[in-house]
């Protein structure tokens, strides 16, 4: 039963960091490429988190994993409002194509 | 076909690309960003080759650290480009070291010879458990002591070169700050488990000085801490404290049989001592590197 719970979790987060890749790589501007890339560190990474902790030898061990969740969501979080800030400050517009290359 | 060959394989291409694109890219932002790709997954390949040191070495201050300073050089930098003359130039130097590289490595015996039985051996004496701990701090205790020398002369050099007498600070919003507000406390717990864990798994104070470090940078990065403009007195003695302690020990046991030798009996304590100086003293210094060359940033102060 855990194993099933944790196969199935990590088939979930997985299909979430494919679904953020090609949003990724398909999506026309920064900001919707930001938007793509947090769906896959945030849900991605809090399933997969999920998925090794039910399979964890021991609580403390399981409890670590599990704080790589919140942690990668701050960090996301926060990364993504800073390359969207600086974008917007760079002037970048919205929905074009070459929008990422660096100035 | 075997999981495992399939990741390795995998892995292996992944590090040749990313060091491919690194050096021949025409794009100078974009090889800085494979740099820090290939540090990535340089560190994945020590994980599987089972040397978690040098992997949490790589990652910190491989992929980290000198990422960080590269992003910062690149700030610095006019040409966003990179010349295909110089860029083919890199070319034979990277076939060169690749073939040097090759051949020692075929010259190395498969086994590692007799050194690992030495050290499992002499180990009990060395007053840690952790094989490399024991290595680095107390067998080969004086290239430690080197390279922290290499380091702080690194330190001095950039010192030196730098002009700017007045500190710089960043401005920055507030989400960021609240997230290094989260981010900077976690990773001083890191940097004391790291130095603690030293003496009996991976870690030490290398690794330790890092994060310490890189939490440095991240405050300097949100605004919440100005970079050097000229060092003061305490914070060159903070500098120094690590190597003057590193050598305050050395010298009385200089006039033995070998450089460094500790005396089992309290070598535990001394390594422990070493490395706490150290891991203070190369959080200063690495975060330094970057402290020192932080400039104002051109879009705040150009746009706004």
């Amino acid at each position: 039963m855990l194993e099933f719970a944790s196969t199935a979790l990590m088939l979930l987060g997985a299909g979430f960091f494919f679904a953020g890749t090609v949003g990724l790589l398909r999506f026309p501007d920064v900001y919707s490429r930001l938007h793509a890339l947090t769906k896959a560190d945030n849900l991605g990474v809090g399933c997969i988190a999920l998925a090794l902790a039910l399979q964890a030898d021991g609580l403390a061990s399981a409890l670590k994993l599990l704080l790589i969740w919140p942690l990668a969501l701050l960090a996301s979080a926060a990364v993504s409002y800073a390359i969207a800030e600086r974008a917007h400050a760079l002037g970048t517009p919205l929905g074009d194509a070459g929008a990422d290359d660096p100035p | 076909m075997n999981v495992a060959v399939v990741f390795d394989g995998v892995l292996a291409a992944g590090l040749v690309w990313a060091a491919a694109g690194a050096l021949l890219g025409r794009d100078r932002y974009r090889a800085v960003i494979l740099f820090i790709v290939f540090g990535l997954l340089m560190t994945l390949a020590w994980v599987r080759l089972s040397a978690p040191d040098i992997a949490l070495a790589e990652a910190a201050i491989g992929a980290g650290l000198t990422g960080a300073l590269l992003l910062d050089a690149l700030g610095g930098t006019t040409a966003a480009t990179a010349g295909r003359a110089r860029r083919w130039m890199v070319l034979p130097l990277a076939v060169t070291v690749a073939a040097v590289l090759a051949a020692v490595l075929r010259a190395l015996p498969v086994r590692s010879g007799p050194l690992p039985d030495a050290v499992s051996a002499a180990l009990p004496e060395s007053g840690v458990t952790h094989p490399v701990t024991a290595v680095l701090l107390n067998f080969r205790g004086y290239d430690t002591l080197l390279e922290v020398a290499v380091l702080l002369a690194a330190l001095l050099g950039v010192l030196g070169a730098v002009r700017h007498a007045e500190p710089v600070r960043l401005a920055s919003a507030p989400v960021l700050q609240a997230a290094a507000r989260v981010l900077v406390p976690l990773m001083m717990l890191a940097a004391g488990y790291l130095l603690w864990a030293g003496a009996h798994r991976p870690g030490g104070a290398f690794q330790a000085a890092a994060v310490l470090a890189a939490a440095a940078v991240l405050l300097a990065l949100v605004g919440m801490i100005s970079g050097w403009g000229r060092p003061s007195l305490r914070l060159r003695c903070a500098i120094a404290a690590g190597p003057l302690l590193f050598l305050a020990i050395a010298a009385p046991l200089a006039g033995r049989a070998a450089l460094l030798v500790l005396p089992p009996q309290h070598a535990g304590l001394l390594i422990l001592l070493i490395e706490a100086g150290l891991t203070l003293s190369l959080g200063f210094l690495l975060a330094g590197l970057f402290l020192a060359l932080l400039r104002s940033d051109p879009v705040d102060t150009g746009k706004r």
